[in-house]
């Protein structure tokens, strides 16, 4: 999980790292209110979990509770790379004498961690690795030993920090380490670190991912769910407990294992270039053993999205084998239909692996009105797209 | 031959008393692996099936030459459990739970890494499979037979896929390596072992979106590897920013994209399917020759 920079900011501060005071606001009522309290020059800063919103006219400056105000009219609502924005934080503007870069992250080819720095920060970090390597220091931090007071040292030396900040720096390294281990997160960044005029070095922004895997031994960290930024769909299927992603298609996928339906979006996807670009509406992995249960919540999720015109059911019976696969969709389907469900829109399955003859043989026999059965993977992707296309040309 | 697993493995379960633990357990026993221990801090002198629990991986190695341990301890517990299958000094450590905590498996890895004595798949995977020979973790045994192919994929799924259409070819070894951002074995380690393997001709190598595991295998190719390898890479339809299923699978900015996976692997020579099955029929090509 993504963090907004006003909640990785409250970690930081749970862990002395230092950082500018700030509220959030949800009103340009209360970027008023904020502002005022806060008695002099503010940054109205958009909350979106994306960069470049500074270039999107996300950040402003303002000396007064009614300039902030005007100005965060103007910034919520804006639409920054498909972010809408939703939440204003209002921090006291601080003058700036120099901006490094620091972060930890995840580092899988090496399997360990890697901590990143640089004095040159404030700028797109990306851009400096391409343009200018050796302006960032690259440092592996084991896992069993982590950041020390010596790591964090030699992480300094390494980017070439000024010698009047390194005691604060190698410090502000050691405290970030520990939002990294005491928060599971698997990213802390922070872009710009500054030092302002009277010589304080502090967090201007701040970005931190959550590890998902870790939320069981964090109860503090549901407060960072954003429900009202996500999906209403996704949502749902969260609660329900499904692996679940909204996408932008027509057809509804559902299948077992996430390489699997991963596979099966792209041929879906490949399939609908013959069909005037038809495209998966969704993933929906539901797991390996899944019951007649799981596939009712799941269809129920997919049939209910109002983008959807067509649905694959892909399953490779491994573990489950396929005849309790086929079972389970024809149970699925009447679970629904008891619950009262308008069930129109047509379902293609394919299912195949363990006991793949009897599997068939039972959805053939049952001849339900809105399974077609297709044998195979490719040829099934391409049948459902084409329903799919037919369905929406109708409209 | 086969890689790492062959009839000489004896596998002990971390977990076996657990309904997962003992579900596959059954399924590893009725694939005719040779399943001696189980492995239940607490529960020693108890017995599944017959088979007797320990309390710890060392007594289970101990008292039955354990040379395999396969855990289905839950995320909370998995940490410990794996370290202690280190300390044990077992060969072979294979961790098949899903939705361990990272920070957790990157710890774990560094103290395998250290003690240099035990090599990890996983976590988050099916396990491993010398069809015939034996079976370590949760993939099916029915869907394939014995043959010369070897196959490497992060996804169970798939590799169950890959196996069926391949089926009357069969394999040596199948290796599922976890779709997790931190995997104990990865592509590298498969296609160096396969190219060694002698009962191994071919190798299918199976790819999904996140980090750049597929692009660095590609390069390990170039230089090491001599025999045929085909490839497939999931997820070119998958978002920015969007975790698909799997833990490691998402497409940060421009990196981990599938697209730049493929590129890689073709622009040394290994085909790449645009689906499985086109995929299994670029292999069956290779070996039909």
């Amino acid at each position: 999980m993504d963090l907004y920079e006003y909640q990785a900011k409250h970690l930081f501060g749970k862990h002395h790292v230092p950082v500018t005071a700030g509220e959030v606001c949800y009103s340009p009522d209360a970027v008023h209110e904020a502002t005022r309290k806060i008695g002099s020059a503010v940054v109205v800063k958009a909350q979106v979990k994306t960069g470049g919103r500074g270039k999107a006219g996300g950040v402003k400056l303002a000396q007064t509770p009614d300039e902030a105000t005007e100005k965060s009219r103007a910034i919520f609502g804006l639409d920054i790379k498909g972010h809408v924005v939703r939440r204003i934080l209002v921090t006291p503007a601080s003058d700036i004498a120099e901006e490094y870069y620091v972060s930890f992250l995840l580092d899988r080819a090496n399997r360990a961690f890697l901590a990143m720095a640089s004095v040159e920060g404030g700028m797109d970090i990306e851009e400096v690795a391409a343009t200018k390597p050796e302006a960032l220091a690259r440092i592996r931090v084991d896992a069993l030993r982590g950041v020390t007071p010596d790591k964090a040292r030699e992480i300094v030396e390494a980017a070439k920090f000024p010698a009047k900040v390194a005691d604060q720096v190698a410090d502000i390294l050691v405290n970030l380490w520990t939002v990294m281990v005491d928060e599971d997160a698997t990213l802390v960044e922070v872009n710009p670190l500054v030092l302002t005029p009277d010589g304080q070095v502090l967090a201007l922004d701040g970005k931190v991912t959550l590890d998902d895997n870790a939320h069981y031994r964090h109860a503090s960290h549901a407060d960072f769910i954003d429900r009202e930024g996500t999906d209403p769909i996704e949502l749902r299927a969260k609660d329900l407990d499904l692996n679940y992603v909204k996408l932008d298609g027509e057809v509804g996928i559902i299948g077992n294992g996430a390489g699997l339906v991963m596979s099966t979006l792209d041929v879906v996807a490949y399939a609908g270039e013959e069909f005037g670009g038809v495209k998966p509406a969704n993933f929906l992995d539901i797991g390996g053993g899944a019951s007649a249960e799981v596939m009712a919540n799941g269809l129920d999720i997919v049939l209910n999205d109002p983008q959807v015109e067509a649905v694959f059911v892909n399953v490779f019976g491994g573990i489950t084998a396929c005849d309790a696969v086929a079972n389970g969709v024809l149970q699925a389907l009447e679970m629904l239909q008891s619950k009262g469900a308008p069930l129109t829109k047509p379902i293609v399955a394919r299912i195949d692996g363990n006991n793949a003859v009897e599997g068939r043989a039972i959805l053939t026999a049952a001849d339900h009105p809105l399974i077609e059965l297709v044998d195979t993977m490719d040829d099934a992707a391409r049948r459902v797209a084409q329903l799919a296309a037919e369905r929406k040309a109708r409209k | 031959m086969a890689i790492w697993l062959d009839e000489g493995s004896r596998i002990c379960v971390q977990g076996m008393t657990g309904s997962e633990g003992t579900k596959h357990t059954r399924r590893m026993v009725a694939s005719g692996a040779s399943v001696v221990a189980g492995v239940t801090p607490g529960k020693a002198g108890q017995q599944v099936d017959g088979i007797p629990v320990f309390d710890s991986v060392g007594d289970a190695m101990a008292a039955t030459g354990a040379n395999v341990s396969v855990v289905f301890v839950p995320p909370r517990f998995a940490k410990a459990a794996v370290i202690e299958a280190v300390d044990a000094r077992i060969p072979l450590a294979v961790v098949i739970t899903e939705g361990i905590p990272v920070h957790d498996t990157a710890q774990f890895f560094q103290h395998a890494h250290n003690s240099g004595a035990t090599r990890l798949i996983g976590p988050n995977c099916p396990g491993i499979i010398s069809p015939g020979k034996s079976n370590a973790g949760i993939i099916p045994s029915d869907i394939t037979k014995a043959g010369r192919i070897g196959l490497v994929s992060k996804s169970g799924t798939l590799t169950y896929q890959m196996m069926y259409e391949l089926r009357d070819i069969g394999f040596s070894t199948c290796v599922g390596i976890g779709g997790d951002p931190i995997i104990g074995t990865t592509h590298i380690d498969c296609l160096a072992a396969f190219q060694d393997d002698p009962e191994t001709d071919a190798i299918v190598m199976i790819g999904e979106i996140g980090g750049d595991a597929e692009e660095r295998a590609a390069a390990y190719i170039a230089e090491h590897v001599t025999k045929p390898v085909v490839g497939y890479v999931a997820g070119f339809t998958a978002p920015e920013g969007k975790t698909m299923g799997h833990a490691g699978a998402i497409v940060s900015g421009s990196a981990g994209t599938a697209a730049a996976k493929q590129e890689a692997l073709e622009a040394v020579g290994v085909r790449v399917g645009k689906t499985p099955s086109e995929t299994a029929r670029l292999m069956r090509a290779i070996m039909s020759r």
